[in-house]
């Protein structure tokens, strides 16, 4: 087959240069798979010719999901057969994207058999992506990931696949247990996570501390991110040992403060926690001697979306502090009122962060029953267009609620 | 359509973390202590136990095939006891608690073609898309773009002379999967011309008052063309975001004469120091030109540079330009500053300037 590959000059060109290649990997998949020598010569006219070659997705899945699979057909089935059907299949990761070989080797065979032996390792929202394959292709598929216990992940409006940061596994800094929080809350929501009947789409991220290592305030509706309530712990003599080794305490850490909650006389290194703002720099700079505090749990943040269609959100604070430990119930019931409200009066394609904007965050709380707090806003607001639901009536001087 | 069995099983979920994990990692689980990273693309944590792990990451095209993922684990085996991971910016991390194996995982994965660093202040893995590799509205490709930049920023990958991180991502339309609105630089695929509707086919293939309710400046009205129901689009309110098309397969915007590039600054979602921002435009068009998208490259090299020779030690781009003013950004770096760099969308009047507070 190998002979056969179809000319690509313009691909060929990407083959060189120190960065991986991604040319070379589909030209190694191709030595073997139709689909994938098809995907060159398509994607080498799509170079000459500046546009891409794929159709809407059409609905395809496997029995009894509604989501895990993303249709595609090319617009050029004659030219290229083989990928006349070229559907990506999900597939949910394991949490922090730990792996061994014998499960990535096992998942390669299969692919190898049903698919186009392409993947993403991995997709923007964690999955494992098989990228190619038939709509006859895809019950064998996921009979046979079945056997080695790796199931579908989310697409369409349902929950999303969750991810999480490497957290306690391999971090200092992880003030809650992600990886044991994106696995229980996965496990919790396969119904939602499989059969969408949401408005529109759903995504948890979980990040171990404020540095938000899988971005999780950008990137999910749902971000819950680590932090704590008490004292940063300082090793007075690491901090001593930095300053000896030539770090520049009062230019580096100090004065990079946002709450300029730090002193430095020379000696030691004084910290006012009551206005730290937990924001990582200092213990980022020297994590030798600053550590987060001990009564650690997370920030649970709503409502980030990229820009369609009222213009891209970051999450905002929902509940400044909550203790980090299984089963979550307390948060669960949260999300699980929230998905009520949102699912009842939302529109279609209308994310949570939009829906918020929509109805109006104090509302919104009223409606999921928690109380609106000063952590929730940046500011309060700066117009006078406040709808007031109290009021005394004329006669009876006593107060009532339109509310 | 295939019958279900009687031993199919549905809603298990991922395989359990667990027995991923290298033992010296479930052993000292939420103990570790600090990390120190030892030179570009190689840290070590280290326990409260005394224990270390030491990380060697290596650079990834994210698009792999399965004889690479192979190769992978031929690797993880011989040094590892199996055991790799992936990174949420998809590089691919290999952990050892034997420090000798470091310099050999090194030379394995060279050999291999794969680069190791993007730790520390360094330019990591382009967090990016499928383009026209897979998708039906890119704007622009994703993975040729990756590699042309990483190409030319390899330095920046395999070593840590930045004064801080700097994050490059990319997305090929504005649906912006990925972290484009929230990264240091990012590449972002547009149009530049509204969609060609199919009238024949609209009916057919479109629910009318999604398509009207897709478009966020609300350029679409229902309409009857030829007795038929369809849509028009009032083309100066139309930004050719692609949204309708997204709902609506008969209004392809595809447009290989007009189709390009632009470029943000300024994102973060990290907490240190100050608050996540959303990256702004930089750049509003660039061409495409496939295979190696030298405009693109060069522009972004150029803000890259500009930013390491003036901002201070662990300054990120928006930070830099918090503190020097988006004026002195545009002199720095030589962009034309033009009327699309202006807010014109809902609430734009919060990004004017309000006060006296410029430099000249």
């Amino acid at each position: 087959m190998a002979d056969k590959l179809p000319k690509t000059p313009q691909l060929d060109e990407l083959e060189k240069g120190k960065w991986p290649s991604f040319v070379k990997e589909i030209k190694m998949a191709a030595q073997r798979s139709p689909m994938s020598r098809d995907l060159l010569g398509l994607l080498e006219q799509s170079y000459e010719e500046k546009r891409g070659h794929w159709k809407h997705g059409g609905i395809v899945g496997v029995m009894g999901y509604g989501g895990g699979v993303i249709g595609r057909y090319t617009d050029l089935p004659e030219k290229y057969p083989d990928i006349a059907h070229f559907h990506t299949m999900r597939i949910n990761q394991p949490a922090g994207w730990f792996y061994n070989s014998d499960a990535l080797r096992k998942i390669c065979d299969i692919w190898e058999k049903h698919g186009s032996g392409l993947t993403n390792m991995h997709g923007s929202t964690g999955d494992i992506i098989l990228l190619g394959t038939t709509t006859e292709e895809l019950e064998p598929t996921f009979s046979e990931l079945q056997k080695i216990d790796f199931d579908l992940g989310g697409s369409g409006s349902d929950v999303r696949t969750p991810s999480c940061c490497v957290g306690m596994a391999r971090c200092e800094w992880a003030c809650y247990d992600t990886m044991a929080a994106c696995y229980d809350f996965t496990r919790s929501f396969q119904d939602e996570m499989h059969r969408p009947a949401f408005p529109y789409k759903y995504k948890f991220k979980f990040s171990g501390c404020p540095n938000d290592c899988v971005a999780s305030i950008a990137r999910a509706d749902m971000s819950i991110i680590g932090t704590w309530r008490d004292s940063i712990q300082v090793d007075k003599d690491a901090v001593a040992a930095y300053a000896k080794s030539g770090m520049d305490i009062q230019a580096d850490v100090v004065d990079n403060c946002p709450a300029k909650c730090m002193e430095w006389d020379g000696k030691e290194l004084d910290i006012d926690n009551s206005y730290c703002r937990r924001c990582m720099h200092c213990i980022n700079a020297m994590p030798k001697a600053l550590r987060p505090g001990k009564d650690r749990g997370a920030t649970v943040l709503l409502g980030s979306k990229a820009p369609i269609v009222e213009g891209a959100l970051l999450s905002s604070v929902l509940i400044p502090f909550y203790k980090m430990e299984p089963p979550y119930q307390e948060l669960k019931d949260i999300v699980e009122r929230i998905w009520d409200l949102w699912s009842e009066e939302g529109k279609a394609r209308e994310r949570v962060g939009e829906f918020i904007q929509r109805v109006g965050m104090g509302n919104f709380l009223e409606a999921i029953e928690i109380e609106p707090v000063a952590e929730m806003v940046a500011h309060p607001r700066e117009n006078p267009y406040v709808f007031y639901e109290e009021y005394m009536e004329e006669d009876e001087g006593e107060e009532e609620s339109a509310g | 359509m295939v019958e279900a069995t009687q031993e199919r099983r549905t809603d298990y979920g991922p395989p359990h973390y667990e027995q991923f994990l290298p033992p010296v990692v479930k052993k000292n689980y939420g103990k570790w202590k600090y990390h120190e990273v030892i030179k570009p693309g190689v840290m070590v944590h280290v326990s409260e136990t005394g224990d270390k792990i030491f990380t060697v990451r290596a650079g990834s095209a994210r698009l792999l095939s399965i004889d690479k993922i192979r190769m992978y684990c031929d690797i993880a085996d011989k040094y590892c006891g199996g055991h790799l991971r992936f990174t949420s910016r998809h590089n691919v991390e290999f952990l050892t608690d034997q420090e000798k194996n470091i310099d050999l995982l090194i030379k394995d994965l060279k050999a291999i073609g794969h680069p190791v660093g993007g730790i520390g202040n360094s330019i990591s893995a382009i967090v990016h898309t499928q383009g026209w590799v897979h998708c039906h509205s890119a704007a622009t490709d994703a993975s040729g773009v990756v590699k042309a930049v990483m190409d030319d920023l390899i330095e920046y990958f395999e070593n840590m002379k930045l004064p801080g991180k700097l994050r490059i991502a990319l997305a090929c339309c504005l649906n912006m999967c990925g972290a484009v609105h929230c990264s240091d630089i990012a590449i972002l695929g547009i149009h530049r011309r509204p969609p060609k509707i199919d009238h024949e086919r609209l009916p057919k293939m479109c629910e009318i008052p999604s398509v009207s309710a897709s478009c966020p400046t609300a350029a679409i009205r229902p309409t009857t063309v030829d007795g038929k129901q369809s849509v028009e689009v009032i083309e100066e309110r139309c930004m050719f975001c692609g949204n309708c098309f997204t709902v609506c397969p008969a209004m392809p915007l595809m447009n290989p004469l007009n189709d390009g590039i632009s470029l943000w600054v300024g994102g973060k979602v990290s907490n240190a120091r100050c608050e996540p921002m959303f990256s702004k435009l930089a750049v509003p068009y660039l061409p495409n030109n496939p295979p190696r998208w030298p405009e693109t490259v060069a522009a972004i090299r150029n803000l890259v540079e500009v930013w390491a020779k003036n901002a201070r030690k662990y300054e990120r781009m928006g930070e830099w330009i918090e503190r020097i003013g988006w004026p002195k950004f545009f002199k720095m770096t030589g962009i034309p500053f033009q009327k699309e760099h202006i807010d014109d969308f809902k609430h734009a009047g919060l990004t004017y300037k309000t006060s006296t507070h410029l430099t000249f």
